[in-house]
């Protein structure tokens, strides 16, 4: 018998569901060469508000989970992204115009910063937290802490393994993301959010949204309930604009020029806000 | 197989309320009550739903969004009923009442504060002189109704005399489920007297009929008749502590029924949805059912009210979306 192929409809990924976009907007997205693959859906001012509503309602669960248990979360979407390697390399191969070779390098590559990330989980309060000398009878004692919902625009030609950089330094730590995907090439985007949501992340903790980044970039960096905002791969946006609005409800801005590297806990820690506590020293 | 047993419909009298002596005519018996009642018309709940879901298609423009987010906000009972409430609470809510918006000075202020009766004295020490809020006390042995009726008077005239200026009571919907409306009408005559003040003015007087727990729309139909007849000024949904609490066929129902008591007698009875009604867009739909349904005239906090705690945040966060171009956070609205 012969086989009618089924094409697959690439929505968004918002609070742990994949709706279309609220607008009814779709968008084509081409390969490499200039041949139309498949039609993306491009995400309106609403579906941006609606993931970031989805965020903040995440935000207190994941936060509050253990950070041994955010690890084992995260070494779990390694392990299923291990298992449809396949699929992300066809994707790779078909949008971003990679070789074989290539895309199974780029695919490995993004599994072990999934890797890296949840082995961090755990430790980098020890790292990047602190015992502070005080003169007086106190424990002065700072640690690292999420900073709430975290917007993020992925790298335009980054692939799997950008998307990857962007959310895995996000989440690890406890934060929610919000995520933009790149708009020539979202496919990898939509499929990770597939993974996700089948991987132990509670619906929420990572939300993705494909369309016209220079579009939605605003509504997010302007959004009062945005903490945090990832620019550093947005040179195609007015980034400089976006900082403004940002600065406008208090947002933290990891900008193009800041230099962090992709895969460091410095880009962890840019994402938590240090809490210090003091604590009497008992008197004995 | 065994039906239920219904009581006998007795000719004993009821309390004699001004409107039902009007409306059903002579002396007013638990039999032509209930002749009364199940002669209403049975409701099609199939149209219903389909005439409450046409409300969800109206398009608001944004100047219209803007009039109909400080309506909701002058409807408003801002309502704390909680087994955990203090005074402190309380105060804070008085607070959030006279001030919604702390960063925006043209909000409007809400229409009442709605608690239970021992905290009716810090609502009204919170609220000093002011008049242009009212204090609203839930009473009748709020929520469950299940005291007998001295109790419920006591209840009723304790929050009267200390300062309440409405008063929510509810049915006993088990009487009501039972089939004797006699006793429901004369508890709701009763709880009326008792909302009389020193002065001979009357506390106003909302009927929670709790419609989560009425089964049928016939049913929500004729609670709400049994209400008005019995002299409520408002009828309200719900407690809030029963789910489903406001639903907007249930409201429309209800809105059914105060406009055809308007063509009757040509008075205006008060609707009260209560519980359930979170999100500006929600509120904002019933603000259409009730412009469409009763007419705008109703849109005043004599005639309508949201019951609600957490849609006035919801309102705020859409008018300051509305006032910066940005939408808002839950950082910038108070808590309560």
């Amino acid at each position: 018998m012969s086989h009618v192929s089924v094409p697959k409809t690439y929505k968004l990924y918002i609070g742990g569901a994949f709706p279309r976009s609220e607008s009814g907007r779709v968008y084509p997205v081409n390969d490499s060469s200039g041949e139309f693959v498949a039609h993306a859906a491009q995400a309106s001012r609403k579906d941006a508000r609606d993931a970031v509503v989805a965020a903040r309602a995440a935000l207190s669960g994941w936060s509050g989970t253990t950070s041994y248990n955010r690890g084992q979360v995260l070494y779990r979407i390694a392990e299923l992204l291990e298992g449809r390697r396949g699929q992300f390399i066809d994707e790779l191969r078909a949008t971003d115009g990679l070789t074989a070779g290539a895309a199974r390098t780029h695919v490995n590559t993004a599994i072990d910063t999934w890797v890296w990330y949840a082995g961090w989980a755990d430790k980098y309060a020890q790292v990047a937290g602190n015992t502070n000398p005080v003169s007086g009878p106190y424990f002065n004692i700072s640690t690292p802490e999420p900073m709430g919902v975290v917007a993020a625009i992925a790298p335009q030609d980054g692939g799997l393994l950008g998307l990857v950089e962007t959310i895995a330094p996000i989440i690890v730590s406890g934060n929610t993301a919000v995520v933009v995907a790149s708009e020539t090439s979202p496919f990898a985007a939509i499929s990770l959010g597939e993974v996700m949501a089948t991987s132990d992340v509670p619906g929420g903790v990572v939300n993705v949204l494909t369309g016209v980044s220079t579009e939605i970039a605003p509504w997010l960096a302007g959004h009062a309930d945005v903490n945090g905002l990832d620019v550093s791969e947005a040179q195609h946006c007015d980034w400089v604009e976006l900082q403004i609005a940002a600065a406008e409800t208090l947002t933290r801005v990891l900008s193009p020029t800041q230099g962090i590297e992709p895969r460091s806990l410095e880009r962890l820690t840019f994402f938590t806000e240090t809490k210090t506590v003091w604590h009497t020293k008992s008197l004995i | 197989m065994a039906t239920a047993k219904i009581p006998e419909a007795t000719s004993t009298l009821l309390a004699p309320a001004e409107r039902a002596l009007q409306v059903i005519g002579g002396d007013v018996s638990d039999a032509s009550l209930r002749q009364y009642l199940e002669g209403l018309s049975p409701v099609d709940a199939v149209g219903l739903h389909a005439r409450a879901a046409s409300f969800q298609t109206r398009s608001i423009k944004a100047a219209s969004k803007k009039t109909a987010l400080d309506t909701i906000i002058t409807l408003t009972d801002l309502t704390t009923l909680e087994g955990a409430d203090t005074r402190g609470k309380v105060r804070s809510l008085v607070a959030k009442a006279i001030t919604p918006d702390a960063g925006d000075p043209s909000t409007p202020t809400v229409a009442a504060v709605c608690v239970y009766g021992d905290m009716v004295p810090h609502v009204r020490e919170a609220l000093g002189a002011r008049t242009d809020i009212a204090i609203a006390a839930v009473a009748t042995a709020f929520p469950s109704g299940r005291a007998s009726l001295a109790v419920k008077i006591a209840d009723t005239k304790d929050a009267v005399a200390a300062g309440a200026d409405e008063i929510d009571m509810v049915i006993d919907r088990g009487a009501f489920l039972s089939g004797r409306y006699g006793e429901v009408f004369d508890q709701i005559v009763a709880v009326k007297e008792a909302c009389r003040r020193a002065d001979g003015t009357y506390a106003h007087l909302k009927v929670i009929l709790e419609t989560g727990e009425l089964n049928t729309y016939d049913n929500v139909r004729k609670a709400s008749w049994l209400a008005i007849l019995a002299g409520g000024d408002f009828i309200k949904t719900s407690t809030g502590k029963v789910s489903p609490a406001a639903t907007m066929p249930v409201t429309l129902t209800m809105l059914h029924v105060v406009r055809d008591w308007k063509r009757l007698t040509g008075e205006n009875i008060g609707v009260k949805p209560a519980g359930g009604i979170r999100s500006s867009k929600d509120a904002i739909r019933y603000l259409v059912m009730v412009a469409e349904t009763v007419g705008s005239t109703w849109l005043h906090p004599h005639l309508f009210r949201f019951g609600a705690s957490s849609l006035l945040n919801d309102v705020l966060l859409q008018r300051q979306k509305m006032t910066t171009g940005r939408y808002s956070g839950s950082a910038y609205v108070t808590e309560g």
